[in-house]
């Protein structure tokens, strides 16, 4: 079908304001072929089903609206946890900030340093999970962050690294535009846990390509910057095979528009992959969860667990879906959405699917929305405990759950400690 | 200490009037009880006494040493000495009932103007008082009445009074869902907070727990309003034939 004259007009003024990188080595080709995606399935429109609560409008556009950096007193987020500092300071890495990249058990380069050697590993994997996340549904933001992608890193991991890594971004220009593309392949019986951190940029455009050999284990933890006018669209493609462990966990709060795609290819006996978000908007606040499972072997579990809590006026999407392929029995898939309104100004949208060929399979999903309970918060005032401070207890209880994810309790601790602070400093 | 006069309230959602006129004066140290029917406004009263939502006052007041407790929020009427035992113990899942009591506690303590207490304070306290209400450590870290059992709900309310130490107690039905253990249990846990300045104010169907909390006065209460008062006598003859003679003889 021919695309729409609109979208046409709309792809070719975005691509108008964007060249592809110069030296792209061995990346050119599957650069090539995503703008040639790109080009074919048009940028997103609020009209696209895969959009329809979310306007992609503002990530779609040929400018980025601007953002200004927010200035905070805060610690760091995982501040006090030993890891591997990788910093891009508005989507360019900065290697003065950053650690020495040299670990025990792992291979990390610059995407652009990778590009030029002869032979590279990554080269199996660069465009390439994005492009197989393309079908069933098209996701033409993350075609158009492989075309130009202007900095990433890639990291192979061989062995069981002592340290996280840790990907830092910092946002000091309040124009700025950042297409990042980072690309991970975990080897057999290797493991990392991987941090992100920060706004970024004005807007972000980020691909993180997973791929996680036999018995491998990828753990990734992310908190989302907090100025409250930053702008991202987000994807993971992960593969994952045979008993092996992914599990990615993200904390969003404040962000004007925040569009957090995963989607994962189960395609070895027995893996797990979990994915889970906790979500805290206040205001002007939009922020999509879209999360796309496909089970394609036996034995497979998944499980998506999202919350989010929102008030004046903020937005929560979450669009999940579990796909069990024929001959995938014994998939055990488990979804949640929940959502805490704090006010009668806030809205949370929620659409889950099914969709299952196998005749063996548990599957189950569940979404909710409500208000802070009454009872609860008269029984903690009724003790003495000022409104204020029931609700933000009431509300730490409620992402709880979804923080229990985390495995390591360090790092859980660190986001929990977090929230109770964000939770405090309302409007 | 508590003095009620003349204290109407009816539903907030309907014209439905509830409390016709309440009077009740409860002196220093004092324990009263107050009896009566279903649906005669004791658990009303509790309510509107502690500051729930859903009910509005249309007349009288109701104050706590002098202050108008009518005009306050929840909090404050807390920190200023009221306590209500509920019912119906309310289930918060994802707060640790430590966390829950710790927070309460220094946050009256913070509302009076008083240094908070340290965790290792706290933890000194709550140990010792815990312990001879039969509160194991486990049953401190769970989360707030989840997955306790009726007795157990009904000891982690009185263990809270006795960490909030509050002046003027108001236990609501304590003895419903309770078994004859766990209410002497309950009532040894009441009574070890007796004392000259601390007044309670029992609300009960049954006498059996009179027997246990010993009252000074007792007041029947029917459509509203407390139609009898009288000693502990009151309570016996509730009990032995029931409200039928006491609402003949009143009306």
């Amino acid at each position: 079908m021919a695309l729409a004259k609109i979208k046409q007009d709309a792809t070719a003024e975005r691509l108008a304001g964007l060249t592809l990188p110069e030296g792209a080595g061995w990346a050119s080709a599957a650069r090539k072929d995503a703008v040639a995606r790109l080009r074919q399935s048009g940028l997103p429109g609020r009209r696209d089903e895969y959009w329809k609560y979310t306007d992609p409008a503002s990530l779609a556009q040929a400018g980025a609206i601007p953002a200004a950096p927010f200035p905070t007193e805060e610690s760091i987020v995982f501040g006090q946890i030993d890891r591997l500092k990788i910093v891009f300071r508005d989507g360019v890495f900065d290697a003065a900030a950053s650690d020495d990249l040299a670990m025990d058990g792992i291979e990390i380069e610059r995407l652009c340093e990778a590009v030029q050697k002869d032979i590279h590993w990554a080269q199996e994997y660069f465009g390439v999970l994005e492009m197989r996340g393309q079908t069933p549904v098209e996701r033409p933001l993350a075609a158009l962050n492989t075309g130009f992608a202007s900095d990433g890193v890639v990291i192979r991991v061989t062995g069981k690294p002592t340290r996280p890594v840790s990907l830092i971004y910092l946002h000091d220009n309040e124009t700025s535009d950042a297409i990042l593309h980072h690309v991970i392949r975990v080897e057999e019986g290797a493991a990392l846990t991987l941090l992100e951190n920060g706004p970024a940029a004005a807007r972000l455009n980020k691909v993180l390509e997973v791929d996680v050999a036999a018995r491998g284990a990828f753990r990734h933890i992310r908190a989302q910057g907090r100025d409250p006018e930053r702008r991202a669209v987000t994807h993971i493609f992960g593969r994952i095979e045979r008993d092996s462990l992914f599990k990615s966990f993200t904390l969003t709060a404040n962000g004007a528009m925040t569009r957090n795609d995963v989607v994962l290819e189960i395609t070895g006996d027995n893996a797990v992959a979990h994915v889970a978000g906790a979500a805290l908007g206040d205001g002007d606040f939009h922020h999509d969860d879209t999360v796309f499972i496909t089970h394609d072997a036996i034995g497979g579990e998944s499980r998506q667990v999202f919350k989010k809590v929102l008030r004046n006026g903020a937005t929560g999407v979450f669009q999940g879906k579990i796909l069990v392929k024929d001959g995938a029995q014994k998939t055990d898939g488990y979804q949640i959405s929940q959502a805490l309104l704090l006010d009668g100004d806030s809205q949370f949208l929620a659409k889950p699917e099914l969709e299952i060929y196998a005749d063996d399979v548990a599957c189950s999903h569940g979404s909710t929305s409500g208000e802070i309970d009454d009872d609860a918060l008269f029984y903690l005032r009724s003790r003495g405990v000022p409104e204020a401070t029931a609700q933000d207890l009431l509300t730490r209880a409620f992402l709880a759950e979804v923080i229990d994810e985390i495995d390591d309790p360090v790092i859980a601790d660190d986001l929990l400690e977090r929230l109770g602070a964000w939770l405090q400093r309302r409007g | 200490m508590l003095e009620i006069k003349d204290l109407c309230v009816k539903l907030a959602e309907e014209e439905k009037q509830i409390l016709k006129g309440v009077d009740l004066t409860i002196g220093d140290g004092q324990v009263h009880a107050i009896m009566g029917p279903n649906g005669s406004g004791k658990s009303t009263l509790s309510y509107v006494l502690s500051g729930k939502g859903g009910y509005t006052v249309t007349g009288g007041s109701a104050r706590l040493d002098g202050d108008d407790l009518l005009g306050m929020d929840p909090e404050d009427r807390a920190a200023a000495g009221l306590f209500l035992a509920f019912q119906y113990p309310v289930e918060i899942p994802g707060v640790g009932n430590m966390t829950f009591l710790r927070t309460a506690v220094n946050s009256q303590r913070k509302n009076r103007g008083e240094a908070e207490l340290s965790a290792a304070e706290f933890l000194k306290v709550i140990r010792k008082k815990a312990k001879t209400l039969k509160i194991d450590a486990e049953m401190l870290k769970r989360p707030v009445n989840v997955g306790f059992s009726g007795g157990e709900k009904k000891r982690n309310e009185i263990l809270q009074m006795a960490m909030l130490e509050p002046k003027m107690c108001v236990l609501d039905e304590t003895d419903s869902g309770l078994d004859v253990d766990a209410m002497k249990l309950v009532s040894e846990g009441v009574n070890a907070l007796r004392n000259g300045k601390r007044s309670f104010l029992v609300i009960t169907h049954y006498q059996r727990l009179l027997d246990h909390i010993k009252p000074d006065v007792v007041h029947i209460m029917a459509a509203g309003r407390i139609v009898k008062t009288g000693g502990p006598d009151l309570a016996l003859e509730v009990e032995k034939n029931g409200y039928a003679d006491i609402l003949k003889e009143v009306a």
